[in-house]
């Protein structure tokens, strides 16, 4: 009886692991930007295209950028999140259009709403891989000194918002 | 006569314009070989068990060109890694660093094997019999007298 009972434990423990391993998701990997400084970016604006805008704008303010594409399923499940978000009013939300056309773009914020004050355009995704974005739609909560706090890869759905997302700003605003 | 003339003035632009289309990837097969190299050092993000040499994604694709403009302006591979490993982190590295929190993969299976090893010679120190198998005086008697057939096995 008692030489099963290690064999039996280490199996337990090894199925516990695994099942630990199927409740993890293997997309979100950590990302290293978390605690840096936002990187450095100039681009041009979606709508205006003859003005730029920078994270420098936003030094001093709490503020949330979203990336975002027209050719981007899951953009258009998280929508309707961010439309709800820009109408709380509690925090800037600013869009980064990933590689996408500029008419595409200008035509799906037409056509569902446009949440963002405004969105800067990288059409070559530079801004992108500078960011870590690896799958669209992602979003980064910066703080006042510009430092990233805050990574969600995927789409924001209301409970995240409201357990993490909010939460943070408030915090930050606070600080 | 002109018209042969027209025909192969058109030929000849033609596959100028072709020529020039293919130069970016064959004009430096060393760079090209150097790109490659490194990308294969590099994982894809968007489809994890790919390398960014071996994937056709769009992510991909936009890191090797990353990969190959560092190269055109002077940067060593190991600048390039670490440029990558800012963005995206240990995980775009093929083959994992060797720190704290990498020790267990990079030293598991070898306890693994140790511990294996040791179950094994415990296994075998234990098949030695605890004690001496030799008969005692009275044991060897009643062998001695089974075998000359005066006594019989009494259970």
């Amino acid at each position: 009886m008692n030489r099963f009972v290690l064999p039996l434990a280490i199996f337990a423990a090894l199925i516990a692991l695994l099942g630990v391993g199927l409740t993890l998701n293997p997309r979100e990997v950590p990302s290293p930007l978390i605690g840096k400084p936002a990187p450095h970016f100039e681009l041009p604006q979606l709508h205006e295209t003859a003005k730029t805008f920078t994270e420098r704008e936003m030094l001093g303010k709490v503020w949330v950028l979203n990336v975002w594409a027209s050719w981007c399923v899951s953009c258009r499940e998280e929508h309707p999140v961010l439309l709800d978000l820009a109408a709380s009013g509690t925090v800037p939300l600013y869009g980064l259009n990933y590689k996408d056309k500029r008419e595409d773009g200008l035509a799906w914020l037409k056509g569902m709403g446009d949440p963002y004050r405004l969105s800067i355009y990288d059409a070559d995704g530079k801004v992108g891989i500078d960011y870590g974005v690896y799958g669209v739609p992602e979003t980064y909560v910066i703080d006042k000194l510009g430092v990233i706090r805050y990574k969600r890869i995927g789409p924001l759905t209301p409970q995240i918002l409201k357990e993490k997302v909010l939460p943070l700003v408030e915090e930050l605003g606070r600080a | 006569m002109l018209r042969v003339l027209q025909l192969l003035l058109l030929a000849a632009t033609a596959s100028w314009a072709l020529a020039r289309e293919a130069a970016p990837a064959a004009a430096d097969p060393a760079l090209e070989q150097r790109v490659m190299t490194l990308a294969s050092e590099l994982r894809c993000l968007v489809c994890q068990n790919q390398t960014i040499a071996d994937s056709n994604a769009p992510l991909a694709e936009d890191l090797r060109n990353q990969v190959r403009e560092k190269m055109r302006g002077g940067a060593s591979d190991s600048e390039i890694v670490d440029y990558m490993v800012a963005r995206y982190g240990d995980f775009v590295l093929y083959r994992p660093p060797l720190k704290l929190t990498t020790a267990l993969l990079w030293f598991g299976p070898l306890l693994l094997l140790a511990a294996g090893f040791g179950v094994l010679l415990r296994r075998i120190l234990r098949r030695r019999p605890a004690h001496d198998p030799e008969m005692t005086v009275s044991e060897r008697r009643r062998a001695a007298a089974l075998l000359a057939g005066s006594e019989t096995e009494r259970r």
